[in-house]
């Protein structure tokens, strides 16, 4: 059994437990569970535009909410102009892509080092919470959208079959849609990962000066990179609008942007299957956790109720105890198992024919 | 005389108060093998970083069959044909060996193209065995050889070497000088060593550095004749 049988497997099961869910969830489950289900869903395409950068980029940014929140907005805002989604749906990914171009361009040819790329795009992601949150007065509009300041934009029109304003989509066709996006993207970027792009992006985040000594320009490929990763975020965004049909300024928040960064490093950088397990995992946690508020006293229930504190602690203990995050961890303690074992049956066998094999 | 491939000229780097390299005039013949040796700290590396686009000259200019590549950016000038192993290997450690090799391979070939180009790379450096093995977890020796993989399959003019026989046993030495005269057929290469018996297996002419500046460039055996280079180099390592 190579890597690449395994990698196949890999991607089937995904396939079919990925379709598997999106066929049976609504039939089975409760409409509340399906809503909760499909925010998980959108999250998690926000986590994968983060492991493409980040794990496969080797590009820390701290700011992914940055553009989750302008594609967010920018529905917010097309949607109320214009009435029909299609445009804004579209615009929602390209701004958000053009805007991450435009601050990839002054970071990567201005070549700043890792640690100031995070600091940088940190910054850009609280610079737009506090300008959206100061904007709550009817001056600030555009078109007859208000942005609304801190109190966000409620009522949000929700996305439309193309073309038709009238057929809305209800909220099991968010699930669906969400649920298929999520697929989409896994396996777009799986094939994006296995073309030449994605091969070479990974040998610039291993070394940078190597791939640039062989003729490769890494700054081009990693603005290409962070722009993918940008409009992908601004997709998950549009959809985050169209769930809770409202957006507000702490979409660009530092609690926001520190949760994507925890989803990868529990789920496990350099995978994309891990991301999207941490994300829904964490969120998960935090809705269980956030859902029991203690009625008694008791310090551990009130401890247990501070969800932000339990993220921290579960971010520290990953980077401690699991750096490279769940998935890799226990792909590596699955083939370790799956090696003793060969091993065992091996000194059974003639030893150079279970070489070969 | 026809063109020189390579030339520099009045060719400086400062650092600060630092001058590694002071006004090397430097030429290199199409298809020439030239060593380069010298004591540390006498400007090679820094040479080499210039050579390549890792450093941008303070002053002088790298002429690459006739063109000013002295501003040009790294990956410009291995466009151009210009490869370099550097001194550390610099490897993809994170990858298996023929990611590493294809990587360099698909930079000029097509697609179906580089899947043999890598197949016969491993093969000609004996790597075929290890070909899915991570890079990081190769003994040195192997890792080196890996590096010249990567720098052959790009199909360079010019290969400039940093000390590709440090840290190998004597075995594999002898397998990189018979390499190097091999590559050298069809290419022009620089070698920068410090091992005297694989300059003797490789060189005809060596230039030799000292405090920034070319001190002399001659035939080997009068290099090694020299009491001049005696003093600054040899003399120093035989003392040591």
């Amino acid at each position: 059994m190579n890597a690449r049988v395994l990698n196949f497997l890999g991607l089937g099961l995904v396939g079919i437990v990925g379709v598997a869910f999106l066929i049976l969830t609504p039939r089975l489950a409760e409409l509340d569970t399906v809503l909760d289900l499909t925010v998980y869903m959108i999250m998690a395409i926000l986590a994968l535009s983060l492991a493409l950068i980040w794990g496969y980029g080797g590009i820390l940014c701290f700011g992914q909410s940055a553009f989750f929140g302008l594609g967010a907005y920018t529905y917010a805002i097309a949607m109320f102009n214009l009435g029909e989604s299609t445009i804004p749906l579209l615009l929602a990914i390209a701004l958000p892509a053009a805007f991450a171009a435009l601050l990839g361009y002054f970071m990567f040819y201005g070549r700043i080092s890792d640690v100031y790329l995070g600091v940088i795009t940190l910054t850009v992601t609280l610079i737009l919470f506090n300008s959206v949150n100061s904007t709550a007065g009817p001056e600030f509009h555009i078109g007859v959208a208000r942005l609304g300041g801190f109190n966000g934009i409620p009522g949000i029109p929700p996305l439309n079959y193309p073309g038709n304003k009238a057929a809305v989509i209800d909220l099991e066709g968010m699930f669906y849609l969400s649920t298929a996006a999520l697929l989409a993207t896994y396996f777009g970027l799986r094939l994006l990962l296995a073309s030449r792009f994605g091969r070479i992006i990974v040998g610039i985040r291993e070394n940078e000066r190597r791939a640039e000594l062989l003729g490769y320009d890494p700054r081009a490929y990693k603005l290409a990179t962070f722009t993918i990763g940008g409009a992908l975020a601004g997709f998950a965004g549009c959809l985050f609008a169209n769930w809770g049909n409202f957006v507000s300024p702490t979409i660009f928040g530092l609690a926001q942007s520190a949760q994507i960064i925890i989803w990868v490093i529990v789920g496990g950088r350099g995978t994309l299957i891990g991301p999207i397990v941490g994300c829904i995992g964490v969120q998960w946690l935090s809705a269980a956790l956030g859902a029991n508020q203690p009625s008694g006293s008791d310090w551990w229930a009130r401890i247990l109720a501070n969800v932000p504190l339990i993220l921290g602690i579960i971010l520290v203990a990953f980077v401690l105890l699991v750096p490279k995050g769940l998935v890799p961890t226990l792909g590596e303690f699955g083939l370790w198992l799956v090696r003793s074992r060969a091993r065992r049956v091996a000194t059974g066998l003639k030893p150079k024919q279970a070489e070969k094999g | 005389m026809a063109a020189p491939l390579l030339e520099t000229r009045n060719l400086s780097m400062r650092f600060g108060g630092v001058q590694p390299v002071r006004s090397v005039n430097f030429s290199l013949a199409e298809g020439e093998l030239r060593c380069l040796i010298g004591p540390n700290g006498a400007g090679k590396s820094t040479f080499f970083k210039m050579l390549t686009g890792q450093l941008v000259p303070s002053e002088g200019q790298v002429l690459f069959r006739g063109q000013d590549i002295s501003h040009a950016y790294a990956h410009q000038i291995a466009r151009l044909g210009i490869g370099i192993k550097t001194q550390v290997p610099s490897v993809f450690d994170g990858l298996s060996v023929r990611e590493n090799i294809w990587l360099a391979a698909n930079r000029i070939h097509s697609r179906e193209r580089a899947g043999n180009v890598v197949d016969e790379m491993l093969e000609r450096l004996g790597l075929t065995g290890v070909a899915e093995r991570l890079v990081g977890q190769l003994a040195h020796g192997q890792r080196q050889w890996v590096e010249l993989g990567i720098v052959l399959s790009t199909d360079p003019e010019l290969i400039l070497l940093d000390e590709p026989a440090a840290g190998m046993t004597y075995d594999e030495v002898h397998k990189t000088a018979q390499l190097v005269r091999e590559i050298n057929r069809s290419k022009a290469l620089i070698v920068v060593e410090h091992d005297m018996q694989f300059i003797r297996m490789i060189a005809k002419q060596v230039t030799v550095f000292n405090q920034g500046c070319v001190l002399v460039e001659d035939a080997v055996e009068n290099i090694l004749r020299n009491p001049l280079v005696r003093d600054i180099y040899l003399g120093k390592q035989a003392a040591a």
